[in-house]
């Protein structure tokens, strides 16, 4: 390997011996392309008419009043397929391509990255296998279908707790039985290097766009930006557009799922200590010894024991701040958007806004906030319901 | 205390190396297991403490890993269970873990404690040469022995720092996969040993995917040194569950058949 990977001590590629040639392999294909000519403008290409970048910087005014401050959404929820996924895989598919690989695998949660997956394996004319629990397959079976759809494969992961982290597991041996002809699209901004770097520069256009937006529509930085994390992508896609101007804050929003304190949650960089995961060092819910704890949460989009690397640089920095809401405040904000703005987000988004909803009247009135909107919420419906039946 | 050293030069053939869980599927039983297997020929352990979350074992192995926790195995625990396979027999053991065990137990004073008790050598399958320097070091202060993999693909200049890092014996992966039994041998075997003999003088010991006698002799005729087989014997703890003799029994039976064939 090239680099080490590492985000202060986090990060790094802890993984069996058989994954380190097709690990240095990807990290040497990605300093090969992602500065490459053609390959930019093949993504950029890609980006605007087939996944729909730029996407639209929205003053949420109704959503800002009940706030009491003002609350700008990057509205990812537009991208294909539903949510920002579809930006990592669109970078790491035509990756696939340009190395020549015809098989491809991914891990998912919510189904998001599953889709986003699914599709660009269609587009490209990729054999796709995508790892599920099967707890994800039953509360987000409207993506199970989607995947199939495109002709991918969905294999249901039953080790385990039957979500993310046992998907990634599978799709960890999968791989490390056919290394030789599997590219592995790795979901998020965490998992051994290069994923949690690859992950951000393909993620990164949410920041970059975020801030170029804010200047031309505001006219000025905002002063917070807050995001959701699970894995950590969306959020460092967005927060990379800010980090250097020391004067925006950060905010990282976790599942709190019940609550923190009754252990019934996901919020690794509020509770977690660290430890090593997916192969690599970051904050990790685990029990004393070190096996990794169940988590807990509304949306499966969040509920992952880890958390990428360079959050857990950024938390310890103080950079960045990272907070839980809990899944009934989840619900409100889910509600509240959809009510005020007639814009359904994602339960894993709907943890930023209930964020947001927590500063009612604790910020001043000339406050801007962006927020990330980093899916939308059609897949959410039926769990909503489910809590908060309409009449 | 019985070195890795002292086993290869006394065996003519390969070493008969069997992996158990420790602590499948409860802790006394995995104690009569294992003292059987010794008594049935097992020049070396290979033990593994159960992780949550073990990337590298295919369904068997994680399963022992689920019975084993679920019965209240704890790293604690298998510190006490090594020292009662000890007081059985001075034979050199061997861990297979997941590094979040001993970073979380703190890595020197996991060597340290784990030396003590008699381990020779811990192997941490999510933790490559690359990463090395977080644990040879303390590895070797606590007088342990180092053991890291190679596989099909590891190219020869990795084979070579492989090696220099290892003092125990190289774990060769005889196949692209996770642990699991399989029903034919991996055709890499033979030019992958003819390949380390060439470019090593660590004790080549071969694992994955090592089920039948058959298999074994095939190993030891490649000119392995030792010969690790985990799945199959797993699989056997699996199938006779409920039936602490029968466990032990068929453990036993399949280390002399193994034992014979190499
Ligand atoms: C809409 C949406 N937002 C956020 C996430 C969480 O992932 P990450 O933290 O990588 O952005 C997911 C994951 O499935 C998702 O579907």
């Amino acid at each position: 390997m090239k680099e080490k990977g590492r985000f202060g001590d986090y990060g790094g590629f802890y993984v069996p011996e058989v994954l380190i040639p097709v690990l240095e392999e990807l990290e040497e294909a990605y300093y090969k392309y992602y500065k490459d000519e053609r390959f930019l403008a093949d993504l950029d290409n890609y980006y605007r008419h087939y996944g729909g970048r730029p996407t639209p910087l929205y003053f949420a005014s109704r959503f800002s009043e009940y706030c009491g401050f003002k609350v700008y959404i990057k509205r990812e929820d537009l991208m294909h397929g539903g949510a920002h996924k579809v930006n990592n895989t669109l970078g790491q598919g035509l990756l696939a391509k340009y190395m020549g690989k015809t098989k491809i695998i991914a891990e998912t949660g919510a189904g998001q990255h599953g889709l986003a997956t699914a599709m660009i394996g269609a587009l490209f004319g990729m054999e796709t296998k995508i790892f599920m629990g099967v707890v994800d397959i039953e509360r987000q079976s409207v993506n199970v279908h989607k995947m199939k759809l495109c002709g991918a494969e969905v294999v249901p992961v039953e080790c385990g707790t039957g979500t993310l982290k046992d998907a990634i597991n599978d799709a960890l041996r999968y791989w490390t039985a056919h290394v030789e002809d599997t590219f592995y699209l790795f979901g998020s901004a965490c998992g051994p290097h290069p994923y949690p770097t690859i992950v951000k520069h393909f993620q990164s256009c949410i920041g970059k766009e975020a801030r170029e937006q804010s200047l031309e529509q505001i006219g000025r930085l905002p002063d917070m930006v807050v995001a959701c994390v699970g894995g950590g992508s969306n959020a460092i896609g967005i927060f990379s557009g800010f980090v250097d101007d020391k004067d925006v804050r950060l905010v990282g929003v976790e599942a709190g799922g019940k609550s923190v304190a009754s252990g019934n949650h996901a919020a690794t960089l509020v509770a977690g200590r660290v430890g090593i995961l997916h192969g690599a060092k970051a904050y990790l819910l685990q029990d004393e010894e070190g096996q990794v704890t169940e988590t807990e949460s509304i949306s499966a989009g969040l509920d992952y024991p880890s958390v990428g690397p360079e959050h857990c640089l950024l938390k310890d920095s103080g950079r960045a701040e990272y907070v839980a809401a809990e899944d009934d405040k989840v619900l409100d904000a889910f509600e509240l958007l959809t009510k005020k703005e007639g814009i359904i987000p994602a339960l894993e988004s709907s943890h930023a806004l209930a964020y947001l909803m927590s500063q009612k009247g604790k910020l001043p009135a000339e406050t801007v906030v962006v927020v990330n909107l980093s899916g939308r919420g059609d897949k959410d419906v039926g769990i909503v319901e489910k809590y908060r039946p309409v009449n | 205390m019985k070195s890795y050293k002292e086993v290869f030069s006394e065996i003519d053939g390969a070493a008969l190396i069997p992996f158990f869980v420790i602590g499948d599927p409860d802790f006394d039983t995995s104690l009569e297991i294992i003292k059987g297997a010794i008594d049935a020929g097992a020049d070396i352990l290979e033990l593994g403490i159960p992780f949550s979350d073990p990337i590298a074992d295919g369904p068997t192995i994680q399963k022992a890993d689920i019975r084993a926790l679920d019965n209240g195995i704890t790293v604690v625990k298998s510190l006490e269970f090594i020292k009662k396979v000890k007081a059985h027999k001075d034979i050199p053991i061997g861990l297979l873990m997941y590094y979040n065990l001993v970073y979380q137990y703190g890595t020197e004073k996991f060597f340290k404690d784990f030396h003590d008790a008699g381990v020779n050598s811990v192997l941490i399958a999510d933790l490559s040469i690359d990463d090395a320097d977080e644990v040879v070091g303390p590895a070797k202060a606590a007088g342990l022995d180092t053991v890291f993999m190679v596989t099909p693909i590891t190219d020869e200049e990795r084979i070579k720092r492989i090696a220099s890092k290892t003092s125990g014996f190289i774990y060769t992966v005889s196949l692209l996969g996770v642990t699991g039994s399989r029903n034919e041998l991996s055709g890499r075997i033979e030019e992958l040993v003819a390949k380390l003999k060439g470019l090593t003088d660590v004790p080549i010991c071969v694992g994955f995917g090592i089920s039948k006698p058959e298999h074994a002799a095939a190993v030891a005729a490649a000119g392995a040194d030792g010969v690790i087989i985990g799945s199959k014997i797993v699989s056997l703890i699996e199938a006779n569950l409920g039936d602490k003799e029968k466990c032990v029994e068929s453990v036993s039976v399949f280390i002399s058949e193994i034992k014979k064939a190499i």
